[in-house]
């Protein structure tokens, strides 16, 4: 968390040299700037311990029992299993873990694409709205519209699209004589290219909107500097835009990231109840195995599960970024 | 503390402060006896729809007892899981509709009254109820954990003018006929029948009636799961074969999953349907009554060993009593009324659905050719679906797998038994211990 | 700095293509919108043969759309502004304080946002139930409840954020401003917060957005009077059918308050643009 590169803490001010009198209000002064941080951060403090963290030790206890619909009404009576619920969920030779494998990856994928793309759109298109032209604010209006729909209506309209007999995607690839017999695109193998799809097409607006945010304190003497020194388009992305992005970057990927890994809104408005395999995401999965099949214990230890990986990939990447941040 | 500290105490209880006034109170429970909560499921054409339908008579309720009953009607895909948060935390509705091959798994809840012999009495006795109706209303030999409220069953629907103009003058009455009938009705936009084919409830409720047609049971006595037996493989397998062999549905209803294919059938994109009740969607969706025609579900022209006399499961809509009423009597007194003759007429023929008890059938409503036929496959060939705790995961999972498959017939992959077998297999070893 | 031929027309292309993405689902939500749903069900059309507004005046007897709305709109607008402002004072201790623990807070919060959201759904639920048995504080199934819940959902990426904009916003103005006797809050609100506005209006947002697309939580948390858009909506796929045309032109109509309200914001995005040349 930008903690290597940012600077100290803030003087303290007023006059260097003081008086005995003016001494205790300096100290006075100094238990109150030790205290104001603090302060400063019970609101949020208060927030993430009730809604977050209190709740999800509650789901660490809920992996070690055997939360059934016979035992939901009145936990106490559950059986304590211990780590039954892991084993079962690791245990690779049994349909259950072989599934939750096969998801996973499903996921990384899914997630890498969507993450990537959606970040090399926002790029270029916040790179290539800076210069000011006619119908510019226009843009950046229509680009941030996905945005702005509810999730639901944005993955309802691309599932409409994506009918088979009825949809555009094919009236449109039979238009151009693309295919002979119109593809599935929301069952088999294509579900997952179409997930891809409406992944991207929502959450790119978002790595636009910020990449835009962060471009606005990038100097434009910089550029001009750049510019006289003979860079091209490229050498200007990567040595002025791209430097400069970097703390934006390191945020909007690692939430891109986080944040399309755990989606569970749109492969549920997408497919329905039952994802496809080739696009059976994990939130899914899990929503499945406890939501639908009334199994809490065996779900909250696949999403345990998942939350470590997630706290891995987080701290590597922190450690990652960070360090290549220090060095920059 | 200074002045500037208690400035960010303030803001900070100013900001709490107006988060808990957008919180809206709902009614204190002093009024217990006098409210009931009602969570209604969709049953007609939108929730609005529902509410329009049911206030009136929930009025009449409050002028009778006094009781004034505040109505939610709740769509279903949030039911099951508010039922499940309510189940959990002792709070919510007194009084709930469930679809009826949720009641075994809601009863292993223990969240919900068990209509045993006086609870039954307090809403006109065990008699008044369509026998069939009340079997799928919890596990066998517990009393059942909530009473029939509307009752369903599948029939097979086909448009008259379509088999007219293929000179077919009799429905199917087995599977044969049907995919004879079914492949003179394919051609051009035109196809001999409409599936659901990835909506797991639908694919489930289908298994479940192949199944027993063809001798199989997808529980064993003690409730273990039994889905990859022979039987269960060649149900499914017929099943899936009316578009993976017999080419007469529609590849595209494999993506079907919300009610397309009724769309289909009353467009007039397909000539046969296996449906619910499904006259008055026909209806709302612009075809007339006299352009279809109803018969029971087809059999198989020679039973296969150990089948049974199944077209259909029971189908229906429950109503239960949580627990943690605070109104018992008052919730009593509700399903009663919701059961009562009068309420049964007049909320079953809006429906379109069959009435619960027995005495109400007999009304002029019900004659119908719809309706008759409904009744009779009810009374006399329907099956409730297995009454076990993980019912639930049963639809999920092998209505899953046959999407699955129905998907693989769609892109043109073969299906055969060993693939049928591996699916389901593999949804049996999902049911866990 | 002059643009280039070859700069102009991959500028052009690229823009192009983006737009088209963007706007196909949009044109065909609209002009669904403006079918009777029989064309909606057949074979695809780009403009409607028969057009209607009929879906625009069926969509409000189906569902109760505006109550939706006017949920949706109240609990993200709430949920947003108070996590914005909870997010800055925590972002200024984090930015500008070194101070023990500030590290754990840090990454604490953060690793808040790799939650599960299935992991703790069904205990937040309880919590929050029985927090209204115990104090009266009814949270379950209402406004209150829903606005506190996504109010943290956007909290630690929105502290995380405005830490890097605080970060890169130079301490000399701070210092500045402290010469010229001005305390912490005032050097807070006078100096960082208008140089930081597109990066504040940028997390704004997205704790909006958050908050008005949440579907898993709503479906539980929520009943008829604090129901939302994201899973009202869904209201439009009934037991009969699924009303294509009156969902797309629902969508329509609860997307113009947001377009507009995006459009508003922009006004911050280019006054950051002369505030960043400024410095």
């Amino acid at each position: 968390m930008a903690t290597t590169t940012a600077p100290g803490p803030v003087r303290p001010t007023g006059p260097p040299a003081v008086p005995a009198a003016a001494g205790r209000r300096a100290r006075r002064r100094k238990s109150r700037r030790l205290l104001l941080p603090y302060l400063l951060l019970v609101p949020a403090l208060v927030l993430e311990l009730g809604v977050h963290i209190v709740p999800m030790l509650v789901g660490v206890w809920m992996s070690l029992l055997e939360l059934t619909q016979f035992h939901i009404r009145d936990w106490s009576t559950a059986p304590f299993t211990g780590l039954e619920n892991y084993r079962v969920t690791l245990d690779l030779d049994s349909a259950t873990g072989k599934d939750l494998v096969h998801s996973f990856w499903v996921t990384v994928v899914y997630t890498v694409a969507s993450v990537g793309l959606s970040w090399v759109l926002g790029l270029a298109a916040a790179v290539f709205l800076q210069r000011p032209f006619r119908g510019r604010a226009l843009l950046r209006t229509l680009f941030l519209t996905p945005y702005a729909l509810p999730v639901y209506t944005a993955v309802i309209t691309w599932s409409f699209l994506f009918q088979r007999d009825t949809g555009l995607v094919n009236h449109v690839l039979a238009q151009l004589g693309l295919v002979d017999e119109p593809p599935f695109w929301l069952i088999g193998g294509n579900s997952f290219w179409s997930l891809l799809v409406v992944s991207v097409w929502r959450s790119w607006p978002f790595a636009f909107l910020c990449i835009m945010a962060g471009l606005q304190n990038v100097p434009a003497d910089l550029y001009e500097a750049a510019a006289m020194d003979g860079a091209g388009f490229w050498r200007r992305l990567g040595s002025v835009t791209l430097p400069l992005l970097r703390p934006v970057n390191q945020v909007l990927l690692l939430v891109l990231f986080l944040w399309t890994f755990n989606d569970f809104t749109t492969p549920y408005v997408l497919f329905g109840g039952a994802a496809p395999r080739e696009a059976d995401l994990i939130s899914i999965h899990i929503y499945e195995s406890s939501f639908v099949t009334w199994n809490f214990g065996l779900g909250s230890a696949m999403s345990v599960l998942l939350l470590l990986f997630l706290l891995v990939v987080t701290a590597v990447y922190l450690l990652v970024t960070n360090r290549r941040r220090a060095y920059a | 503390m200074s002045k500037r500290h208690l400035a960010v105490l303030a803001a900070a209880l100013v900001t709490t402060a107006s988060l808990a006034a957008c919180g809206d109170s709902g009614g204190s429970a002093g009024e217990a006896a006098k409210t009931l909560t009602y969570w209604a499921s969709n049953q007609g054409a939108s929730i609005e729809f529902d509410k329009q339908t049911l206030q009136p008579e929930l009025d009449k309720f409050e002028k009778q007892t006094g009781i004034k009953v505040s109505l939610e009607v709740v769509p279903w895909s949030d039911l099951l899981n508010r039922l499940l948060a309510a189940a959990t935390s002792g709070k919510g509705p007194d009084v709930v509709n469930i679809g009826n091959t949720w009641s075994a798994s809601l009863q292993a809840t223990g969240a919900f009254v068990p209509f045993d012999d006086a609870t039954l009495a307090a809403v006109g006795g065990k008699d008044r109820f369509v026998p069939a109706a009340l079997a799928a209303a919890g596990a066998p030999g517990k009393p059942p954990t909530a009473v029939p409220l509307y009752s369903l069953a599948y029939a097979l629907y086909y448009n008259k003018k379509m088999f007219a103009d293929a000179g077919i003058t009799n429905p199917p009455a087995t599977w044969e006929e049907l995919v004879e009938v079914g492949k003179k009705l394919t051609k051009g936009d035109q196809w001999g029948l409409a599936i659901e084919g990835a909506n797991p409830s639908e694919n489930s409720h289908h298994a479940f009636t192949f199944g027993q047609q063809w001798g199989g049971e997808w529980f064993d006595s003690s409730g273990r799961p039994t889905f990859d037996t022979p039987q269960n493989v060649a149900a499914v397998k017929r099943y899936i074969d009316l578009m993976a062999a017999d080419k007469i549905v529609n590849p595209s209803n494999a993506e079907y999953a919300q009610n397309q294919s009724v769309a289909d059938f009353a467009n007039r994109k397909a000539a046969m349907l296996l449906w619910q009740a499904a006259g008055n969607n026909f209806k709302a969706q612009g075809m007339s009554p006299d352009e279809w025609g109803v018969a029971p579900v087809p059999f198989p022209a020679t039973t296969p060993p150990g089948g049974k006399r199944i077209n259909s499961m029971v189908a229906g809509i429950n109503i239960a009593i949580f627990k943690h009423t605070k109104n018992r009597d008052g919730a009593l007194q509700f399903v009663k009324f919701m059961t009562s003759d009068e309420e049964q007429i007049i909320l079953n023929k809006t429906y379109g659905s069959l009435p619960s008890v027995t005495t109400a059938g007999a009304d002029p409503a019900f004659q119908a050719p719809e309706q008759k036929v409904l009744r009779e496959v009810l009374t006399t060939t329907a099956a409730p679906l297995p009454q076990v705790p993980n019912e639930s995961q049963f639809e999920t999972l092998v209505g899953a797998a046959m999407k699955e498959l129905f998907a693989d017939a769609a892109s043109g992959k073969p299906i055969t038994e060993a693939l049928v077998r591996e699916k389901l297999s593999v949804a049996q070893q999902k049911m866990g211990s | 700095m002059r643009e280039t031929t070859g700069e102009r027309w991959a500028r052009r292309i690229v823009l192009s293509l983006l737009t088209l993405f963007v706007v196909t689902p949009l044109y065909v939500m609209v002009t669904s919108g403006l079918k009777p749903l029989r064309d909606v069900q057949g074979d695809f059309t780009w403009l409607p043969t028969r057009p209607t507004i009929q879906p625009f005046l069926d969509m409000w007897r189906t569902v109760p759309l505006g109550r939706y709305m006017v949920n949706s709109l109240l609990v993200a607008s709430v949920a947003a502004i108070v996590s914005v402002a909870i997010a800055i004072f925590a972002a200024f201790a984090v930015s500008r304080y070194r101070f023990r623990g500030r590290q754990l807070f840090s990454v604490t919060v953060l690793s808040t946002q790799m939650f599960p959201g299935i992991l703790f759904l069904l205990p937040l639920f309880l919590i929050y139930v029985n927090l209204g048995t115990l104090t009266g504080i009814e949270l379950y199934a209402t406004r209150l409840g829903l606005i506190i819940t996504y109010l943290t959902f956007s909290l630690p990426f929105s502290i995380w954020m405005l830490v890097g904009y605080f970060d890169s916003i130079p301490r000399g103005l701070d210092e500045a401003a402290q010469v010229d006797g001005a305390g912490p809050m005032r050097t807070l609100f006078r100096v960082i917060l208008p140089t930081a506005i597109p990066g504040i209006v940028a997390v704004t947002v997205y704790a909006f957005m958050t908050a008005w697309g949440e579907v898993l939580f709503a479906s539980v948390m929520t009943d008829e009077n604090s129901r939302t858009l994201a899973v009202g909506l869904q209201g439009y796929a009934t037991q009969y059918n699924v009303f294509w045309n009156q969902a797309m032109a629902a969508s329509v109509v609860v997307s113009i308050p947001v377009v507009v309200g995006f459009l508003a914001l922009q006004r911050y995005f280019v006054a950051g643009l002369t505030a960043g040349a400024v410095k």
